[in-house]
């Protein structure tokens, strides 16, 4: 690739990040002001959006981290939360052949639930190179960076942050997520099931077993639908 | 630093690495088996509901269905603004403001 190739690829991947910028900062933000809360320090704060980088999954840690949880069910709901992009990333796999696996092993580091989003629109109208993709993801990753930080520091200075709305955040942020993962009615089954066992079970046990419990039983749950429905119309065309 | 902050960062950054790589690094070598694909479609609409049903239906260790319960109304307007703008940052402040509202004037 010529000089200005890369150059323009990499103002577009900069120029498409715009969108995600402006929807970290406010989330970012909250989350900087309620990690502080819950006792993070700011430098940890830093530490886990540089490492971590997983917007919902942040918000957890902090508030299981308060809720004095175990490391290890902070790591296993962080990876059944996370687990989604492993659907993101093996649909995004098919349009980004022309980079190597190994770079495209690191760039996998940065697709988040929005920069997905961005790289799917961009790469099925046309193929993009790396340098469109470093454009777009070093520069979202610069804005979760700053915007957590920033609200970490205004945490000190916030005594209050429900009166600005911040402890919703994060319930806003999970039902924007959900509303874009559903795809079909079934779907729809498998999140009431869920809802009812989580609550069902936060209700009768101690700590955050809810989450991981509620998450594996109504899954299976949705692929015994999917059996089910199958043999039925198997047996309806017989 | 707290060494379990440090411990809970580093495994964090470990199980939210791998689902992100792998697909790109193996997907184009190994096929995974279509069961399993099935069922880890469906994970991620289980997980969320599951972490946000007690946010908005519980309140201090309680099930809270009423209309004094400012999170359960404004997840009405959150997900009206989900469905239709299907975007993350216009659903986060709707949900922010309505709370915001919801306390002022309730």
């Amino acid at each position: 690739m010529v000089r200005s190739e890369i150059r323009s690829e990499l103002k577009e991947g900069i120029q498409a990040a715009l969108p995600v910028v402006f929807g970290y900062f406010p989330i970012g933000m909250a989350f900087g002001v309620l990690a502080v809360q819950s006792g993070m320090t700011t430098f940890e704060i830093f530490l886990m959006s540089l490492l971590v980088y997983a917007g919902s999954a942040q918000f957890i840690a902090a508030g299981l981290l308060a809720a004095q949880a175990s490391i290890g069910t902070i790591v296993l709901t962080t990876f059944l939360v996370n687990s989604r992009h492993l659907l993101m990333t093996a649909s995004l796999a098919p349009y980004v052949r022309n980079i190597n696996a190994k770079l495209l092993s690191l760039l996998s580091f940065w697709v988040t639930d929005e920069t997905y989003a961005i790289s799917m629109g961009a790469v099925v109208k046309q193929q993009k190179s790396k340098w469109y993709f470093w454009g777009l993801f070093i520069t979202s990753h610069l804005a979760w960076l700053s915007s957590t930080v920033l609200g970490s520091v205004m945490g000190n200075f916030i005594p209050e942050p429900q009166r600005f709305g911040l402890d919703f955040a994060l319930p806003a942020m999970f039902i924007a997520l959900l509303v874009l993962q559903v795809r079909h009615k079934k779907a729809i089954a498998v999140i009431v099931i869920s809802a009812a066992l989580s609550i069902g079970i936060k209700l009768n046990l101690a700590g955050s077993w809810n989450i991981i419990l509620a998450t594996v039983i109504s899954a299976t749950i949705g692929v015994l639908i999917d059996k089910w429905m199958e043999k039925s119309s198997q047996s309806l065309s017989a | 630093m707290d060494g379990k902050v440090l411990t809970v960062i580093i495994g964090m950054m470990i199980v939210t690495y791998i689902p992100r790589m792998l697909p790109l690094a193996i997907l184009s070598r190994i096929n995974i088996s279509k069961g399993l694909l099935n069922w880890l479609s469906y994970v991620p609409v289980a997980v969320l509901s599951a972490l946000l049903a007690p946010e908005i239906l519980m309140k201090d260790g309680q099930l809270q269905i009423n209309l004094s319960n400012t999170y359960l109304l404004a997840a009405i307007p959150c997900f009206i603004a989900g469905f239709y703008s299907k975007s993350i940052f216009l659903t986060v402040v709707t949900g922010m403001v309505t709370v915001v509202l919801l306390d002022k004037f309730i």
